[in-house]
């Protein structure tokens, strides 16, 4: 005998209703750009995976926020929400809190100036240096674009080369394009 | 490093509900069942030890069980020392205690003392036989007195 989708569920809502969960995660299927893995903490948002493994976002997780991780639909139903908005054309802006506390402080300081850049518009790894506070550092702004925990509600698809170049993404090239024509950044 | 707790969950859920069920019925073990996981996570940040994650979750269950079937004839005898008030890994009480014993006594020696496990079960948990768990507990007790009186 197996514990039955209607008990699991129930108990993974009720799990995630009390203040216990490190974090929480769920999967967020056919998207435009795949499926995701979203991850949130009480703090907000905590990552967006590509390629969704929820094996290896569930280590990620655990490691870095606590082992009380859990997979459960409701608290993630609002980012959810919003990503459908998103990609349907209807959402120009995310309205969700976003945990990055465990970041150094330029790297927060760079994902909150890169937080700015709306949508449609893009920047240079130049520029968003420069708005950090230390121009010399487009380069490491690159790393960090890189290694943006949450993607997509983080908009470093908005981040291009100098040259107007779209350079690089984590998710793929594919996926910087896409979300670029969807904001109508690119024609 | 304790698994994350969904890890853990997956693992050991069907068992669980599986013993609940024997217990309490489908019914009645579908509240059982919610309310060892619950316990479960309240404790769960507090643990040190990976290793008798099993053994664990089934005394937690047990606990509940027997709360309740005692909650639905109050009038049945139950001895109260089985019951404890939640579920305090009670590695936490008997570690410092235990610390200084090798792995497999301080395993026998917490399961039997802390958790009331049978030397059955502690040797399942163990992967080993009822007779080596014996043995390992009165091992780990003696070296234990030994320590005291030094």
């Amino acid at each position: 005998m197996t514990v039955s989708p209607a008990l699991d569920a129930r108990f993974r809502a009720a799990a995630a209703a009390t203040d216990l969960l490190d974090a929480a995660f769920d999967v967020v299927e056919d998207t435009p750009i795949g499926d995701l893995v979203v991850g949130v903490t009480d703090h907000g948002i905590c990552r967006i995976q590509f390629d969704a493994d929820p094996e290896r976002a569930l280590e990620t997780l655990a490691r870095e926020y606590g082992p009380r991780v859990l997979r459960s639909a409701k608290p993630v139903d609002r980012v959810r929400r919003e990503l459908d908005e998103y990609f349907a054309g209807r959402r120009h802006a995310f309205d969700l809190d976003w945990d990055i506390r465990q970041l150094a402080p330029f790297n927060r300081r760079v994902l909150e100036q890169l937080a700015r850049v709306e949508y449609g518009q893009t920047t240079t790894y130049g520029q968003l240096a420069a708005a950090s506070g230390n121009p010399k550092a487009a380069r490491a702004v690159g790393t960090i674009m890189n290694r943006n925990p949450i993607p997509i509600v983080l908009p470093c698809h908005r981040v291009v080369g100098a040259s107007g170049k779209l350079v690089g993404y984590a998710g793929g090239l594919e996926r910087k394009e896409l979300l670029l024509r969807l904001e109508g950044a690119l024609s | 490093m304790i698994p994350p707790f969904e890890t853990f969950y997956e693992t050991h859920r069907d068992e669980v509900f599986r013993y609940l069920t024997s217990r309490l019925g489908r019914q009645r073990a579908e509240d059982a069942f919610q309310e060892t996981f619950l316990r479960a996570l309240r404790a769960y940040d507090r643990l040190e030890y990976p290793d008798h994650l099993r053994a664990w979750v089934l005394t937690i269950a047990s606990r509940i069980a027997i709360d309740d079937v005692r909650r639905r004839k109050p009038t049945e005898e139950l001895p109260d020392d089985i019951w404890h008030e939640d579920a305090r890994p009670a590695f936490e009480e008997l570690a410092p205690l235990t610390d200084g014993l090798p792995p497999k006594e301080r395993a026998a020696v917490v399961l039997r003392y802390g958790y009331d496990l049978g030397y059955d079960e502690i040797g399942a948990a163990l992967g080993s036989s009822e007779q080596a768990a014996r043995q390992a507990a009165s091992g780990g007790v003696r070296r234990l007195r030994r320590k005291d009186t030094t």
